[in-house]
């Protein structure tokens, strides 16, 4: 059934047709419209899970640690400061191995104090061990919670499904929403090996020497690395069943194209119609949008861009003293290969600057003018 | 009574570690009860074995044995919760000498 709805209801109907059995949460704009569907959802029955009311994003996630490690499939959205705030528990999930979902809105970190959109604060969490999709649209939001839970559910690995605040939380879209039985086939309830229970009691995240340690995080990163196929596969079966791929890159217009735009989130979209003018143009250009950025998509992002000329990545964040965080992530993914293109780095649309059609004609008037990229990063858009 | 002779799991390689840390030994072997600077002691005279002291004590180191509570001084580590908790005020918390 097709309805209008927000990036963030979508987000609440992709937890509520998972049939999350547990959602702790604690309000932040951009996020609050998330989990006060979910709390209606729950008051009026449509949805049957316990809503846990808490005091900060720290219980929140620490909440759904509990719920799950007790065999609850179990959900929670936040933003910026509230994704900050529960650091340390993302490091408690993924550890533990608890297949959480969350909701994160892209905000940009006070101070100065925004509501608006960029990365730094997901990208923040890139080294807690989580799974990482930027959505683009309300209707990839939906489906690709519902994707999560089975991929994060598979590897016991938990995940965060990432959308632009305002440009996509509050932006209103059509999207068809999945009849409730075919995500249940999609779906099926979660049932873990081992779990809390008082029929077999056992004691969780206990000291670890330096004789386990070690061994506890290569598991990890080696469940990590079947996560692409994992995602790949998941996400072409979601299109048997759903009509809509999903998968860990979106690539247009690349095949014949000798310049790529390399965007993630909504950038990636607005991408798409800067490609469409420089075609009108004679430029072979084309967008490369990163969807899966942890576990990020080496081979994909090697096979698109192993045959341009020129690679262009817009990052809407910086790892200051470095680079766009996209851009490193790009580079070390080239790094060595045969026929590589200079890649250049572009940051553009920090704090919710609007990253337009124009920046990105602004990015392809640059790289196309060289031959090697000589600057660490050129800024698009800022008053200098 | 919690089994007492624990031991602790050593694993020979990652593939027969659960992915998870959970009871594996580990708590049973480290006696915490060594960090102990005052002990709880009963006074079995004024107690009502009404439980509390058992449901309180967070480790938990409080077993009932008998229908009396007994305190696991492997585990103990002298927080003092029972002793405030305790109706009767049965329980004395007194300083270990070492």
């Amino acid at each position: 059934m097709k309805k209008v709805m927000m990036g963030n209801h979508a987000l609440s109907y992709g937890a509520m047709l998972s049939r999350s059995q547990v959602i702790a949460a604690y309000p932040i704009t951009p996020q609050t419209q998330v989990v006060e569907l979910l709390s209606e959802m729950c008051a009026d029955g449509s949805l049957d899970a316990k809503f846990i009311k808490v005091e900060s994003e720290h219980s929140a996630m620490a909440a759904c640690i509990g719920s799950s490690v007790a065999g609850a499939r179990s959900f929670t959205a936040t933003s910026a400061q509230g994704l900050a705030l529960m650091h340390e528990m993302l490091h408690w999930a993924s550890g533990g191995r608890h297949p959480i979902v969350m909701g994160n809105i892209n905000r940009s970190m006070a101070p100065g104090w925004s509501i608006w959109t960029d990365q730094n604060d997901s990208l923040s969490e890139r080294d807690t061990g989580w799974m990482q999709y930027y959505c683009a649209s309300n209707q990839e939001v939906l489906d690709t919670v519902i994707q999560a839970f089975k991929v994060s559910e598979a590897l016991m690995i938990p995940g965060m499904v990432i959308l632009d605040a305002f440009a996509l939380s509050h932006t209103y879209e059509v999207v068809d929403v999945p009849d409730q039985a075919a995500v249940d086939a999609y779906l099926p309830p979660f049932k873990p090996e081992i779990r809390l229970t008082p029929t077999d009691p056992r004691a969780f995240g206990g000291l670890t020497g330096s004789e386990h340690y070690m061994e506890l995080r290569y598991k990890l990163q080696k469940d990590m690395e079947k996560a692409p196929a994992l995602i790949e596969e998941t996400g072409r079966e979601f299109e048997q069943a759903f009509g809509r791929n999903l998968g860990l890159i979106d690539a247009y217009r690349c095949d014949d194209a000798d310049f790529v735009f390399v965007t993630s989130g909504t950038a990636g979209f607005t991408a798409r119609a800067a490609v469409d003018e420089l075609r009108q143009s004679g430029v072979k250009a084309g967008n490369l949008r990163i969807k899966v950025f942890r576990p990020f998509p080496f081979a994909k992002v090697r096979e698109v861009l192993g045959k341009v000329k020129r690679a262009a990545v817009v990052d809407r964040n910086c790892s200051y003293g470095a680079h766009g965080i996209f851009y490193q992530e790009v580079k070390s993914a080239l790094y060595g290969q045969a026929g590589a293109p200079p890649v250049f780095g572009y940051i553009a649309g920090l704090g919710g600057r609007d990253i337009t059609v124009d920046s990105f004609k602004e990015v392809a008037a640059h790289a196309r003018a060289k031959d090697r990229a000589d600057e660490e990063i050129v800024w698009i858009g800022v008053k200098k | 009574m919690r089994p007492k002779k624990a031991n602790k799991i050593v694993f020979k390689s990652a593939e027969e570690m659960p992915l998870m840390i959970c009871s594996v030994g580990h708590q049973t072997h480290n006696l915490t009860g060594a960090w102990r600077n005052i002990r709880p002691e009963i006074d079995r005279a004024n107690c009502v074995q009404c439980g509390i002291c058992w449901k309180f004590c967070p480790e938990p180191s409080i077993d009932v044995v008998d229908g009396w509570p007994v305190v696991d001084y492997d585990y103990c580590k002298g927080c003092g919760i029972c002793a405030e908790e305790c109706p009767q005020k049965c329980i004395v918390m007194v300083e270990e000498r070492k």
